[in-house]
């Protein structure tokens, strides 16, 4: 059976629907754009928590577009494809390809604002962020993918991006740097993956490496959708005991 | 046999939805799975469409286990379900574009069958409508088209007048028996409506996760024999000696009426209305539907 096949159709499904929805773009962006004017303006800053917003944006539009396959496979389309030989696995990844996609252009379209804050990187450098936000965007799409597929009802999924997402970017440097953080804070931004998505678009937007540097930043946040991707197949190709619809 | 049923059961936790349930689908009929809501026909459904897994039991379709060898059965089986599987947000031919994709179909012999299918069914003038935008029959009507796009053995139903008008429920089993005649598939459709029912060729009664009867609708309607008589009455307990004692029938009391099956209902009627004076208020005559079929054989009614 086609591998590939069914990873197309999932991902151009997604571009399609959301190219008929593109008010969806206004909130996934707008938000974001409106805690980063209001933030960056109160501390006189909109340079520092530039990246971490474009960070929020990415992770808003990649979390809440996978939340959809909680409704999707108990009543839409993806039931069709539970009882398709088409492979779990293609499944998986086109589901995955087409929401990392959306928030990929969502970060783009948030790219666009960076004159704002007083930096101005060139084309090497648009262009390592632009891989940077395609890299950050798969890993948040990833992170919802697991969670949604272990959830029975979107309000469970409400809670953990409340309760779990929410605060990682919060200590995750977005707001404040790990060197003024106090404590037992420090050591939770260190091990928090979000903290090296946020270091990893730092370089490229602010020309100067953070902290954590670039490099590790890069492998840490790779490495982490990675196995989590591997969750993800796995926990969908499992065999099914459960009543799905 | 192209479907083929053994022993079937299944539980979640404590309670169990199918307990034992063995029957056989003949290749090109029109099967009907009948019985109320929660009495186990969803989790056949499910089972047979290879997305729940049996506690005991076996089933297999076109040959192969549903369990063990679930690609090969999902190659042979269209699946309609209850709910909508469509994406509201695509238009009619995105749809069945993708559901082709899922089964490895593509290009120029993916269209074709997408136009085949869409005007069998009267959608080729909606094909670049979105879903959103049509009505309840015409989007079953794309289910349909979804569920035949790779040519199955068999079509597996669930439910599929639920949310209809009679018109278009009407239509629907239009399309569907054209599906055995013209095509030779085998459907096999779970409903609670006796209508729906009345249209299979046979029909397995499900209740509780049993089976209490199989057969062709009127093999199983001819069992009653004659006439069921309803006599709308004050106190119908009071009234069951005199019926065994005077015309030698077993009634059913229920909620203010007794219930007789009889031949000759029509003379039964007369006599009755003499017999009892005063005590009988309305009566009426029907032939025996599949209802009173369920209710003799279970004690409970359908809906």
């Amino acid at each position: 059976m086609s591998f590939w096949l069914p990873v197309w159709a999932l991902w151009t499904r997604d571009l399609v629907r959301f190219w008929r929805e593109k008010a969806r773009v206004v909130g996934y962006v707008g938000s974001p754009l409106l805690f980063w004017l209001l933030i960056g303006s109160g501390f006189g800053d909109l340079a520092f928590f530039y990246p971490g917003a474009l960070v929020l944006t990415v992770m808003f539009s990649a979390v809440f577009s996978t939340m959809s396959l909680i409704e999707d496979r108990r009543e839409g389309f993806l039931l069709s494809m539970l009882v398709s030989p088409a492979p779990r696995s293609s499944m998986v990844l086109g589901k995955i390809a087409g929401s990392a996609t959306l928030a990929w252009l969502q970060g783009l379209v948030f790219l666009c604002f960076v004159p704002a804050t007083g930096h101005t990187p060139g084309a090497a450098a648009l262009l390592e962020a632009a891989a940077v936000i395609g890299l950050i965007a798969f890993m948040f799409t990833v992170v919802g993918f697991v969670i949604a597929w272990q959830m029975e009802s979107t309000q469970g999924f409400h809670a953990i991006m409340n309760l779990v997402l929410l605060p990682l970017w919060l200590v995750s440097g977005s707001l404040f740097p790990i060197a003024k953080a106090h404590g037992w804070v420090q050591w939770l931004m260190r091990a928090n993956p979000v903290t090296y998505a946020v270091s990893a678009l730092r370089a490229p937007l602010e020309g100067h490496a953070g902290v954590p540097g670039p490099a590790l930043s890069v492998i840490v946040t790779a490495s982490f959708a990675a196995v989590l991707f591997a969750v993800a197949t796995a926990s969908a190709t499992r065999k099914t005991t459960r009543a799905f619809a | 046999m192209i479907v083929s049923v053994d022993n079937l059961t299944r539980q979640y936790g404590a309670r169990t939805a199918l307990a034992g349930v063995s029957f056989q689908v003949r290749e090109g009929e029109i099967f009907g799975v009948l019985g109320p809501n929660g009495g186990g026909k969803s989790t056949l459904f499910r089972i047979l469409a290879t997305m729940l897994a049996p506690s005991n039991g076996s089933a297999s379709v076109a040959g192969y286990d549903v369990e063990r060898q679930p690609a090969e059965v999902r190659r042979r089986i269209g699946v309609v379900f209850q709910s909508q599987s469509l994406d509201k947000k695509l238009t009619v031919f995105e749809n069945l574009r993708a559901q082709g994709q899922l089964f490895a179909m593509h290009g120029r012999a993916l269209a074709e069958r997408i136009e085949e299918v869409a005007s069998r069914l009267g959608l080729a003038d909606r094909r670049n409508d979105l879903v959103d935008t049509l009505s309840g029959g015409l989007r079953r009507r794309v289910e349909i088209a979804k569920g035949l796009l790779h040519r199955p053995t068999v079509l597996l139903m669930d439910e599929p007048s639920t949310g209809l008008d009679p018109g278009a429920r009407r239509e629907l089993w239009q399309y569907v028996e054209e599906l055995r005649d013209r095509q030779g598939i085998t459907v096999l459709v779970t409903t609670h409506i006796l209508d729906e029912a009345d249209r299979a060729d046979r029909l397995l009664l499900l209740h509780e996760g049993k089976v209490v009867a199989e057969g062709a609708p009127a093999e199983l309607k001819a069992r009653i024999g004659g006439d069921v008589v309803i006599l709308d009455v004050d106190q119908p307990a009071l009234l069951l000696p005199d019926l065994r004692a005077r015309f030698g029938v077993e009634g059913v009391a229920q909620n203010g009426s007794v219930r007789v099956e009889i031949g000759n209902g029509h003379r039964f009627i007369a006599e009755a209305v003499e017999a009892f004076p005063g005590a009988i208020h309305s009566v009426a005559l029907h032939k025996p539907t599949l209802e009173d079929v369920f209710l003799d054989e279970t004690g409970a009614n359908l809906s």
